[in-house]
């Protein structure tokens, strides 16, 4: 076990470093003319020149790259081009929104996925798992801002407009200022995420709940004349979550980084609005730090699927 | 009544067992699916949409980008709701939104087969050179693989296109070399396990090389999974792209297409309905029909994936 830790941790960091030099390439070879942008317009190339030296950027793009790496294993990200803000800083501030709406989504699409995919494998080809299947599939299909704007529409317009004051029409209240507006400003975006990505649960749920009814000792439970309803919950659906929490902890890993669209729909500053700003602005410190903590992200909650894998199949480890 | 008269055909004159392969098996089983026909024909109604677009303009006579700013908008400016001259209703600057969603058609339809296209290109021969080729090669590969699938795709892909400038070339690359992974990950996994087959070791016995070995023999016992992943890729790929679009990064206006189209509408929802419902739409009913004929297409491959 051991080994099999080590091995997948150092994978982990190849993969994270890999990613910092393609990042860092690519930005920095792309055309940038922040250094203008910063000067205004009326600035004389010596301004300009003396802006670029204070930000590094008149040094080989290998040299920037060794100095923030330096400074990356150091835990210091860098600092904004506009208000000179640590990047490390930026990212905890924008973090526990993007952590509120991922696990406040989560735990309805679970839910939802879940309870629709044990429907379905209990029923199955019935009408019930026909059109549980056709629902979830319908906000599958729903490009997510598409989806957002007509929750905004439904729920936020059409209810204010009828006197029903319950949902705002965008931003954020930190969790800090009482749970009630918290949850007020979350859950129109939390329906948003949870109905696209419950889909991927019921089909999930649906079909390693299937395979796992056609088990023998599923027929021995019943055999025993245990309740139905038992043998689903308790001795089904057990062992059919597994792939579900796979997926899951994959799922949570990419949302840090995936939910751009519906924090922009709704005005929620967490990590994907953020990155959107600094891209606008070509606040490269940003963009970077950003993209890298979402990828770590992934790495970290693939890491831990795999560990949760071979603590589960000691198969797994010696592979 | 026509079973007893095939019964006495087959008495009279056997007829020759005919050969069906798994692919005429799963097309067979496509066809009596009734939710994947729909779908298909819905993908076609809007494939038809697409090519005929020029023939909403000679209808309506509203060119896609002309902008009726006396009769398309009201007094105050604001977008006029559907009527006997706009079927659909105008958009903010008074264009016949009917026509812009034929005319959009053809962007995410191009961009969801090209793009799709070369995803599925550079997957399959990078699945198959990394599964196939083993030792360094795969390991390279097999990292680049991590690399990519771990990278916030819509992050990336909207830093890129804010660098280079939008166009539907750049949208179209961005789509194909980051989705790649996905399908090189599972062409890999396949291989994995078909290259330890004894038809391999045949092929190879023959004097065949690696190169005919990966794409004549083990190809095609990839394909299934390709093919159904391929159809369920195309819907994403048309989401990404509006969703670029949306996000002020698609094509450079006045092009019509779907994404950009819902993005000019949020300012006015509260006041223009249309203008947000037909190209939203428009974009939902083409994903929900390539996602339920992908649905259609995965249990007609995977049989073992719906019977109990």
């Amino acid at each position: 076990m051991a080994m099999f830790l080590i091995r997948r941790i150092g994978h982990g960091i190849l993969v994270l470093w890999l990613i910092s030099v393609a990042v860092f390439g690519l930005f920095f070879v792309a055309p940038s003319n922040v250094a203008q942008t910063l000067a205004g317009r009326q600035a004389t190339p010596e301004t300009i020149a003396l802006i670029k030296h204070r930000l590094g950027l008149d040094l080989p793009v290998w040299k920037q790259y060794l100095h923030f790496l330096g400074n990356a294993l150091k835990g210091n990200l860098g600092y904004d081009y506009y208000h000179q803000v640590a990047v490390t800083k930026i990212i905890a501030q924008a973090l526990p929104i993007t952590v509120s709406l991922a696990l406040g989504a989560a735990v309805l699409w679970l839910l939802l996925g879940v309870f629709n995919g044990v429907i379905s494998a209990t029923h199955p080809r019935s009408l019930a798992d026909r059109g549980l299947t056709l629902f979830s599939l319908f906000f599958y299909s729903f490009p997510s801002f598409l989806l957002g704007l007509l929750l905004l529409y439904f729920l936020y317009f059409r209810l204010t407009l009828a006197g029903f004051n319950w949902f705002p029409a965008g931003g954020y209240s930190p969790i800090a200022g009482g749970i009630g507006p918290w949850v007020q400003h979350l859950v129109l975006p939390w329906i948003a995420l949870a109905l696209l990505l419950a889909a991927t649960y019921t089909r999930l749920t649906r079909g390693s709940m299937l395979d796992v009814l056609g088990e023998d000792y599923i027929r021995t439970a019943r055999s025993k004349g245990i309740r139905e309803s038992r043998v689903v919950v308790v001795h089904g659906l057990r062992s059919a979550l597994t792939p579900v929490i796979t997926q899951f902890g994959i799922d949570l890993g990419q949302l840090i980084g995936g939910v751009v669209v519906t924090e922009t729909v709704f005005s929620l500053p967490g990590l994907g609005q953020t990155a959107v700003v600094a891209i606008n602005q070509q606040d490269l410190p940003v963009i970077i730090g950003i993209v890298l903590f979402a990828s770590a992200a992934v790495v970290v909650a693939n890491i831990l699927v795999d560990i949760g894998y071979a603590v589960l199949d000691p198969r797994v480890r010696l592979h | 009544m026509t079973a007893a008269i095939e019964m006495v055909d087959v008495l009279d004159e056997p007829k020759a067992i005919e050969g069906r392969s798994p692919f005429v098996l799963a097309v067979h089983r496509l066809r009596k699916d009734k939710v994947a026909m729909i779908s298909l024909a819905v993908i076609l109604l809007i494939v038809l949409m697409a090519i005929f677009a020029p023939v909403f303009t000679a209808i309506t006579g509203h060119p896609p980008n002309e902008q009726y700013r006396d009769i398309g908008l009201t007094p105050d400016g604001l977008p006029r709701g559907p009527n006997g001259t706009f079927w659909l209703g105008t958009d903010d600057l008074g264009r016949d939104i009917l026509v812009r969603i034929a005319y959009g058609a053809r962007v995410s339809l191009l961009v969801g087969v090209i793009a799709t296209a070369i995803t599925v290109v550079i997957g399959v021969v990078l699945g198959l050179a990394a599964g196939f080729l083993g030792g360094i090669t795969d390991t390279v590969l097999a990292r680049l693989i991590d690399v990519v699938l771990s990278v916030p795709f819509l992050l990336v892909a909207i830093a890129l296109v804010s660098v280079t400038g939008p166009s539907l070339t750049v949208t179209v690359l961005v789509i194909g070399c980051f989705s790649w992974a996905s399908v090189a990950r599972i062409v890999r996994g396949q291989v994995l396990s078909l290259r330890e087959r004894e038809f391999v070791e045949a092929a190879r016995s023959l004097g065949a090389g690696d190169g005919r070995i990966m794409f004549v023999d083990v190809l095609p016992n990839v394909m299934a999974p390709v093919i159904v992943y391929t159809t369920l890729l195309i819907p994403v790929v048309i989401v990404t792209q509006a969703t670029l679009s949306f996000l002020g990064l698609g094509l450079p206006p006045p092009t019509a297409d779907w994404g950009g189209m819902i993005s000019s509408s949020q300012n006015y929802y509260t006041t223009a309905w249309w203008f947000i419902l037909f190209p939203g739409l428009a974009l939902l009913i083409t994903t929900l029909a390539f996602n339920l004929f992908g649905d259609g297409v995965r249990d007609a491959f995977d049989p073992r994936a719906d019977r109990t």
